[in-house]
């Protein structure tokens, strides 16, 4: 059984990662989680996010949601925010594509743009 | 993948309406009456709430406050969800103060959709919500179990609720909850 006191322990222990990241700037991979995403399989993709962040030890980087993108048909929909500001938005993921996300985009900065909307609607 | 085939899927729905409508506070009551062979599902908000009008209309699909395009789905689904189950979904909302939402399945009816992983619907809104006071509440006809984030807020100090360890531990601590309350199986409701 987990116990509050657990808690204590937690707190102990990355309170001086924590301090060590506190003004570094991340990416931030938002989630569409309106019924069309949901529907479509965005808490796993979300999950597989939330899971290979932690066991690459990301811990600047920020997964949060949002909901209805606008293009529901392409759902799950993911957009990756570089600490530049600048946007990619991922369509139809699934959990796999998710962990190629990090590994290709995330850690080495390079797009997976096979992925992407722009390629997914023929546009350039 | 495909569809909203269980009940954790429309909380997570849900959850996403109040945070849309701005709310800080959320509490969580997934409770079991098998005396009454009920399953319940509450979600109560301090969000922004609706209007009498958007009230009456909420559950029409060609309603909704997107701006992408002008169907919502969420509210008709888990109503229809609720009603195959001999349940309902009724909702209660005052503008300015919050909305008060309650859905109803026949426990042992065979159109009752599963209960599907609460503790990760939780944890991805808390991944996403870290400042969120959110309270979960897990009962059956004899005991509860519940977990208030203001409270392990107080532990944490400086940590963010969106830590990986803490998620672990929120998840966890969620886990043994379903199990307890509701027997073994972790998607099921088997008390």
């Amino acid at each position: 059984m987990k116990s509050i006191a657990e808690l204590e322990e937690i707190r102990k222990k990355t309170l001086e990662e924590i301090g060590l990241r506190k003004n570094k700037d991340g990416y931030r991979i938002v989630v569409g989680m309106a019924t069309c995403g949901i529907a479509a399989g965005a808490r796993p993709v979300m999950q597989a996010f939330v899971e290979e962040l932690k066991k690459r030890n990301l811990h600047d980087v920020q997964v949060t949601m949002t909901g209805c993108i606008g293009v529901c048909r392409l759902e799950p929909i993911v957009e990756v925010i570089s600490p530049d500001g600048s946007k990619v938005t991922y369509v139809e993921m699934t959990p796999e594509k998710a962990v190629r996300v990090v590994a290709e985009h995330i850690v080495n900065g390079r797009v997976c743009r096979d992925l992407t909307i722009g390629e997914a609607e023929g546009v350039k | 993948m495909g569809l909203m085939r269980d009940i954790s899927l429309h909380l997570l729905d849900i959850l996403q309406n109040s945070l849309t409508a701005k709310a800080t506070k959320i509490s969580i009551h997934v409770g079991a009456l098998p005396s009454q062979d009920l399953l319940y599902l509450t979600v109560t908000d301090n969000g922004s709430g609706m209007e009498a009008e958007l009230l009456r209309r909420v559950f029409d699909p060609f309603v909704t406050t997107r701006k992408t395009r002008p169907v919502g789905l969420g509210l008709p689904l888990l109503k229809e969800a609720a009603k195959r189950s001999g349940g309902d979904l009724i909702i209660e909302s005052v503008k300015g103060r919050g909305t008060k939402l309650k859905a109803t399945f026949g426990l042992s009816h065979i159109d009752r959709p599963p209960l599907g992983d609460i503790a990760d619907t939780v944890v991805m809104v808390v991944t996403a919500h870290p400042d969120l006071d959110l309270a979960v509440c897990f009962s059956n006809q004899t005991a509860s179990r519940e977990l208030q984030l203001a409270e392990i807020r107080k532990h944490l100090g400086d940590i963010p609720l969106n830590h990986a360890e803490v998620l672990n531990w929120i998840k966890d601590y969620l886990t043994d909850s379903l199990k307890a309350i509701f027997g073994g199986v972790l998607d099921e409701v088997n008390c």
